[in-house]
C-alpha cells in the first residue's frame, strides 16, 4: 500500500517488475479522527493494527500482507532469529546505558526502549554502502551499522563529540539540531545519483522533527532532484513532552503526498513490516524512482532522555497499552510456537548481549579524558596562526601548573 | 590582457574550478539558465550540465543542509546565497553543522564547502539586499570569511576558496561588480587566502579596510596625499582569520590605525580588529583606533544610504583625527 496519489507521474509509481509486490490500493480516506483537541493537548488514541501495514501481531500471529508480503520472503525463522537477537541486545545495552547515567557515568542518555523494531527493521535493511543520517536516538542503528560498544557512549560521556569516524561505518554522527540530518541525507543521495551509483542514503527522525523548516526543505529538495533518499519516521508520539498531536493533525506519512512522495505507514514495532517497507523503499530508490516516506508508527516507553519525568505528562494506561505491543514478544511468541526459538538459542542470545552490555560498560569506564589543549584541535584543518597563538598562550598557562602552585 | 569586471573575474573563477576539479558542484537559485541575479554564473550550466550546477529549490536552509550532505559524499560544494539578507535562514546550517563538523567529527569529515554571498550597500535596493553579515560568521569558529576588492582578487580568492579544505563564507561586494581590471588568471605566486594586503604604502596612519571599501579607502590615500598626509592601505582579504600580523607591521610604521567598514559598528570587525591591534601595538599608538563604520541601525532606505555609508570624507575626518589635524569635523583631538 503505497500511499500516493500521484501514479501520474511515472517515475512515482511503484516498482515496476516485481509483479505483485506492491500494489497500490487508494490512498487513505482524507479525514482522519487524529488530533481532534484544538492544541493537540492530549495524545491520540494509539492507531488500531487496521490503520497500519503490519506482518507480525502483538499475539505473535503471521498475518498476510500483499504489500509487503513478497519483501520479506527470504526472512525464515533463522533470519528472524538474528533480528530478534539485535532486538535484544539493543534493548540490553540500552537499559546498560541508562543504568551507567544513574551511577553518574553518563551526563545523559536517550532510550530507545520500546523502538528496537523500529530500529533494528530498518538498519539490517541497509546495505554497506548506504549511508544512515541519524538523530540521538538511534542506537540501535549505529549498533547495526557497526559502531562498537564503546562508541555508543563516547559522546554522553563527554570524551567526544562523535562516536565514531562516519564514513566507517556509513552512517553519521547523530543529530542534535532536530531535522537538520534530513538535509544532509538528500544531500547525499543526491551525490549518489551524480555518481551514478545506486547506494541510498536515510534520514532517521522523529515525529516532533516533523515540524522543522529543515525536513520539509530536504523533502522538497529530495522529490525534485528524484534523489535516493529514504525519509523515516520514528512517530514514538512524544517529542519530549508534547505528543504527536501538536506536531500534525493527520497521519505523518500524509504529509509525504504534498511533496510527490509516495508513503507507507507500518506498525513501527513490527520487525517483519518494518524491514519490508524500509526495502520497498530502498529499491525505488535504487532504481531512480526518488525518494520515498516510511512512518514507523510506535512508541516511547522511557523518558525522552535520563533527565526527563514522564510522570508529568504520560497517562498510564496509555502507556500500559503500548507494553501490550512490544516488540519483541510478539516474535517469540511467533518463534516459539514454531520451535525455532529453543531454549538453548535463547540462552545464548541473552550471553551475546551480556556480552555486549558489559563491553559497553568497561568501555565506557576506561574512556581517556581528552588532553586540555585537544579543544583547539580540528577547527580548521589548517589551523590559524590565531588559534595557534590561543592554544600556545594556553599550554604555557597551565604549564605554571605543572609543580601545583602557579609560578 | 584586457580588463575585465569583477562579476565576470568571479564568473572565470568559478568556470576554472569547474574544470579543475570534477567534484566541484555549484548550487543556488536561479544560477542556471537566468546566469544568476548578477549573471556571474553565465553560461556554466550550459557548459558544466544541471548535474554540476544546480538551479535549486528556493529554500537557503535547504541548500547549506544538502551542501554539507555532498561534502559528506566528497563533493565540493559552492553556494550562492542570492543577496546578503536571505544567508539568514542558512545561517542554522552554517553556523551548528558547516562550521564544525570537522571539529565534531575529530578531523574525519571535511567540510570544503564556499557559499559565495553578494552584500554591502550603495546600489539603491529595498530592505534585505545591502546587508554586511560578515561579524556573525566571522564569530563562528570553523569557517573562513573573506571579502576581495578588485577583480584580481575575486578571481584568485574564490578559486583558493574553493580548493580551500575549509568551509569559506565568500562575500562578494556586490557594488564593485562592475569594477574593471586586468586579471592573471594564474594562480601560482598568489598571496594566501589568509594574508591581508597592503595595497597602497603610506607613513603617517595605516587605514584597514575590506570588500567594497577598498576602493574607498585607496581614493581616501589619494585625496589625503594632495594635503600632505601619507595613508597607508592594507586591504584585509581575510575576516576570518585576521591577518594581525601584516596589520601590525604596518601599524609599527605609521602608530595609527583607521578602520573602515560598511557593516555596524556594535561588535564589529572594526572592535575585533581595535583590540587586537591595540593589544599588540599599545606601545607604538599614538591615538586610539578609529572606527569609521555603518551605525547601530538597520541598514536605510536607499534615499538615505548615502547617510549610512562611510563615504571619502568620513574615511578622510577619522584620519584627520587620528593624525590630531587642527580642522578635523570631530569634537576631539587624538594626539594631545
Ligand atoms: C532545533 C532543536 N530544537 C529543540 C531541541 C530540543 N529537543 C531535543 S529532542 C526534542 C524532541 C524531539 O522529538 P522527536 O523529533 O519526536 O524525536 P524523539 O525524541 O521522540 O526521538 C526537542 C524539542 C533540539 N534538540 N533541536
Ligand atoms: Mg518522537
Amino acid at each position: 500500500m503505497l500511499r500516493s496519489d500521484v501514479s501520474s507521474d511515472r517515475a512515482l509509481a511503484r516498482p515496476e517488475g516485481r509483479e505483485g509486490r506492491a500494489a497500490s490500493p487508494p490512498a487513505r480516506a482524507a479525514t482522519s479522527p487524529r488530533g481532534t483537541s484544538p492544541h493537540g493537548a492530549a495524545p491520540p488514541p494509539a492507531p488500531t493494527t487496521d490503520e497500519l501495514l503490519q506482518l507480525l501481531t502483538p499475539d505473535g500471529v503471521r498475518r498476510a500482507e500483499p504489500t509487503l508480503d513478497p519483501w520479506v520472503a527470504d526472512v525464515d525463522d533463522e533470519r528472524l532469529l538474528d533480528l530478534y537477537e539485535d532486538m535484544v541486545v539493543a534493548r540490553r545495552f540500552d537499559i546498560e546505558a541508562v543504568a551507567l547515567q544513574r551511577q553518574g557515568e553518563l551526563g545523559l542518555w536517550p532510550p530507545l526502549l520500546g523502538q528496537e523494531a523500529a530500529q533494528i527493521g530498518s538498519a539490517r535493511a541497509l546495505r554497506p554502502d548506504d549511508f544512515a543520517f541519524t538523530s540521538y536516538r538511534e542506537n540501535g542503528v549505529a549498533y547495526c551499522r557497526g559502531a562498537s560498544p564503546t562508541d555508543l557512549v563516547r559522546v554522553w560521556r563527554g570524551t567526544a563529540l562523535s562516536g565514531w569516524d562516519p564514513r566507517s561505518i556509513g552512517m553519521a554522527t547523530p543529530q542534535v539540531m532536530i531535522g537538520a540530518q534530513t538535509l544532509h541525507a538528500t544531500g547525499y543521495a543526491l551525490g549518489c545519483r551524480i555518481d551514478g551509483v545506486d547506494s541510498a542514503a536515510v534520514a532517521y527522525f522523529g515525529d516532533g522533527a516533523t515540524s522543522k523548516g529543515d525536513v520539509h526543505e530536504a523533502m522538497v529538495f529530495a522529490a525534485s532532484f528524484r534523489a535516493p533518499v529514504v525519509f523515516f519516521c520514528q512517530n514514538n508520539q512524544w517529542a519530549i513532552s508534547e505528543p504527536v498531536g501538536l506536531q500534525t493533525r493527520r497521519p505523518i506519512a500524509d504529509r509525504a503526498f504534498g511533496y510527490g512522495i509516495p508513503s507507507l505507514r507500518v506498525d513501527g514495532n513490527d520487525v517483519l513490516a518494518v524491514t519490508a517497507a524500509t526495502r520497498i523503499a530502498l529499491d525505488r530508490a535504487r532504481r531512480g524512482d526518488g525518494p520515498t516516506f516510511v512512518e514507523a508508527v510506535t512508541y516511547r516507553r522511557g523518558p525522552h532522555t535520563t533527565s526527563d519525568d514522564p510522570t508529568r505528562y504520560v497517562d498510564p494506561e496509555v502507556q500500559a497499552s503500548w507494553e501490550q505491543r512490544d516488540p519483541l514478544t510478539r516474535v517469540e511468541r511467533l518463534l516459539g510456537a514454531s520451535g525455532a526459538l529453543t531454549e538453548d538459542r535463547a540462552g545464548a542470545i541473552k550471553a551475546n548481549a551480556e556480552r555486549f552490555a558489559h563491553e559497553m560498560r568497561e568501555g565506557c569506564l576506561a574512556l581517556p579524558v581528552p588532553a586540555p589543549t585537544s579543544v583547539f584541535d580540528h577547527v580548521l584543518v589548517e589551523p590559524s596562526a590565531a588559534l595557534a597563538r590561543q592554544r600556545s598562550e594556553y599550554a604555557a598557562y597551565l604549564a605554571m601548573f605543572d609543580d601545583g602552585e602557579p609560578r | 590582457m584586457t580588463a575585465t569586471t569583477m562579476a565576470a573575474a568571479l564568473g572565470s573563477g568559478l568556470r576554472r574550478a569547474l574544470e579543475d576539479d570534477p567534484r566541484v558542484v555549484l548550487l543556488g537559485e536561479d544560477i542556471g539558465r537566468l546566469g544568476g541575479v548578477f549573471r556571474v554564473t553565465d553560461g556554466l550550466q550550459r557548459d558544466f550540465g544541471a548535474d554540476r550546477v544546480m538551479d535549486t529549490p528556493l529554500a537557503e536552509s535547504g541548500i547549506l543542509g544538502v551542501a554539507v550532505g555532498l561534502a559528506y559524499r566528497g563533493f565540493r560544494p559552492v553556494c550562492e546565497i542570492q543577496f546578503d539578507g536571505f544567508s539568514y535562514p542558512a545561517v542554522d546550517e552554517l553556523v551548528t553543522q558547516v562550521s564544525r563538523l570537522h571539529y565534531r567529527t575529530g578531523g574525519a569529515i571535511r567540510m570544503p564547502i564556499t557559499v559565495r554571498i553578494p552584500y554591502g550597500g550603495g546600489i539603491g535596493a529595498v530592505e534585505h539586499h545591502s546587508e554586511s553579515p560578515e561579524a556573525y560568521f566571522a564569530h563562528t569558529p570553523g569557517l573562513r570569511v573573506v571579502t576581495c576588492g578588485g577583480p584580481q582578487d575575486a578571481h584568485t580568492m574564490l578559486r583558493q576558496a574553493i580548493a580551500c579544505d575549509d568551509p569559506v563564507v565568500f562575500l562578494e561586494p556586490k557594488r564593485r561588480y562592475w569594477l574593471k581590471d586586468e586579471v592573471d588568471e594564474e594562480l601560482d605566486g598568489a598571496l594566501p587566502l589568509d594574508r591581508a594586503r597592503v595595497v597602497v604604502e603610506g607613513s603617517d596612519v595605516t587605514l584597514a579596510a575590506y570588500g567594497p571599501l577598498v576602493v574607498t579607502a585607496r581614493d581616501a590615500a589619494i585625496a589625503a596625499r594632495d594635503e600632505g598626509v601619507s595613508i597607508e592601505v592594507v586591504d584585509l582579504r581575510s575576516l576570518a582569520p585576521l591577518d594581525l600580523d601584516t596589520l601590525e607591521r604596518s601599524v609599527r610604521r605609521t602608530h595609527r590605525l583607521v578602520v573602515a567598514h560598511e557593516a555596524q559598528r556594535s561588535g564589529g570587525l572594526g572592535a575585533e580588529i581595535a583590540a587586537g591591534v591595540t593589544e599588540r601595538c599599545f606601545d607604538v599608538l599614538q591615538a586610539p583606533v578609529a572606527r569609521v563604520t555603518g551605525f547601530d541601525a538597520p541598514y536605510p532606505p536607499a534615499k538615505v544610504e548615502e547617510h549610512f555609508l562611510p563615504d571619502l570624507d568620513r574615511v578622510l575626518d577619522a584620519v584627520d583625527r587620528v593624525v590630531g589635524r587642527p580642522h578635523a569635523l570631530a569634537g576631539w583631538s587624538a594626539a594631545s
